[in-house]
């Protein structure tokens, strides 16, 4: 999978559980200010996220400080080359 | 000691998902009871259930807003919303601290299993999900609506076995008489599922004549041999006279009394007293006497035990004379959790349709309840004092005295 489709895909996953469009996922929008998601969503985001890419998220210091739609384009990028 | 008035009412129900379609069904008599293919396969003594049909559970809420509702919170939400538009209030009318939220609901089983399977497959509490915390609760209702409408006063939920719905609407009553608050939204809410009824299968007090089974709940008949499960979810807007009248609303009823006892004695057979002591304490509120009701909704759910008890009370209660008496739970099954609030709704539905609906199936009356007018007819004529009876394991009693 290239970058491109691993953005695309985590669009797509985010999309999904969360009934996002497309339009709202700006690569800088906040996640609490702009997509009005929150901890809870946080969860269900990690369960998704390991389910699809087969990485583990929990307790990682990094996912915590993700903000934007952007950091974690970048986080699932940089935990899919660990891999 | 304010006085406390219907201006709004919701239905999802085995008899149709709106007021309308529930008067039919309520006028002719028809039963929503079927089988449940899966309950024969999984060796149920009584595969019967009431089924509701048709219902979208998608047409008003998000993804997002459904993840920490159960099925029948999300039934719950549609009742609630066609009660309030039925009342005309509008969102800045209940967004107070002075509206509140009050159900009956005594159990949300299949949140509980889901997060102990999902446990098990994944091997860690994290990717369980985060809605399930909120769907095992048994307040799942009032904590959704809560969240939902913004109301700002009472968000409870009452747990007293199947007479919840009817203890929610009572204490609804209390608030609001008493100047707690302007306005409370109560009802019952009753999961349908196989894995929340199970057990209650296993104890032999469902029905077991599956042959017709539109024909297996009759309430009060001497060949009745136990109660049909079944659910959904009604909601009543409640509120201050002075208040609805102010503002111009449609009054369908009044709540005049409410009255509650228990039996302190068994766990699942009634007493022969409770009950007729929580309707003679709801009388006294209203400030009436036994022969001004013309019609009691009755409890009666087809249990052999349980509607002779009802039959006693209610000769107790009434002292020789009768009132027109029918038990809705012929046609629905037994909404448990809900039922005590969806006697109020059906009750202002028939008053404001003008009959009483028939107690269904009744062929030959139980030797027990000679002398109750038990109708299986529908009678053309509107209830106007109308008592509602329920009853739950335990022995916990509620009635309610309505007002049309």
């Amino acid at each position: 999978m290239t970058d491109p489709e691993v953005i695309q895909h985590v669009n797509d996953l985010l999309a999904e559980e969360f009934e996002l469009t497309f339009d709202q996922m700006r690569p800088e929008a906040l996640f609490k200010e702009d997509l009005e998601l929150d901890s809870l969503d946080a969860v269900d985001m990690v369960i998704i996220l390991e389910q699809a890419f087969k990485f583990k998220i929990k307790k990682n210091e990094a996912f915590k400080r993700i903000r934007s739609l952007n950091d974690l384009h970048k986080f699932v990028l940089e935990k899919k080359k660990e891999l | 000691m304010h006085k406390v008035v219907i201006t709004g009412v919701g239905i999802i129900s085995v008899l149709g998902n709106t007021v309308d379609a529930v008067s039919s069904s309520l006028y002719n008599g028809q039963s929503g009871i079927i089988v449940d293919d899966q309950r024969v396969e999984l060796g149920f003594n009584c595969p019967l259930t009431g089924v509701i049909k048709d219902f979208d559970p998608k047409a008003r809420l998000t993804r997002k807003q459904k993840k920490t509702m159960t099925d029948h919170a999300i039934q719950a939400h549609a009742a609630t919303m066609d009660a309030l538009e039925m009342s005309g209030l509008q969102p800045e009318d209940w967004q107070n601290d002075q509206t509140g939220l009050i159900f009956g609901c005594d159990s949300s089983s299949i949140a509980a299993i889901e997060q102990v399977r999902l446990l098990k497959e994944r091997g860690d509490t994290g990717l369980i999900g985060s809605g399930a915390v909120f769907r095992s609760m048994t307040s799942n209702v009032t904590m959704n609506l809560n969240t939902l409408l913004k109301t700002r006063g009472a968000a409870w939920s009452i747990s007293s076995a199947c007479s919840s719905g009817g203890h929610a609407v009572g204490q609804a009553f209390t608030l609001i008489a008493a100047g707690q608050q302007d306005r409370v939204i109560c009802g019952g809410a009753q999961e349908i599922n196989w894995e929340s009824m199970c057990s209650f299968d296993g104890l032999g007090a469902f029905a077991s004549n599956t042959d017709a089974p539109t024909k297996a709940c009759r309430p009060f008949d001497k060949n009745r041999n136990g109660l049909v499960p079944s659910g959904g979810a009604a909601a009543i807007v409640l509120e201050r006279y002075d208040h609805a009248k102010a503002r111009g609303a449609q009054i369908l009823g009044e709540v005049c009394g409410y009255g509650f006892s228990s039996d302190g004695e068994l766990l699942s057979n009634p007493s022969t007293t409770g009950l007729s002591m929580a309707g003679a304490k709801a009388l006294k509120r209203a400030e009436i006497i036994p022969k001004d009701i013309d019609y009691v909704c009755a409890h009666a759910t087809s249990t052999p035990a349980g509607d002779i008890a009802e039959a006693v009370n209610l000769k107790t209660l009434f002292e020789g004379c009768s009132p027109a008496i029918s038990s809705t739970k012929s046609m629905t099954g037994h909404e448990l959790w809900m039922s005590g609030a969806s006697q109020v709704v059906y009750s202002t539905i028939m008053a404001r349709d003008g009959f009483i609906a028939p107690n269904i199936n009744l062929e030959t009356l139980t030797p027990e309840a000679e002398g109750l007018h038990i109708t299986p007819f529908t009678i053309e004529r509107a209830p106007h004092s109308v008592l509602c009876n329920s009853a739950g394991f335990g022995g916990t009693n509620s009635c309610l005295v309505l007002r049309y």
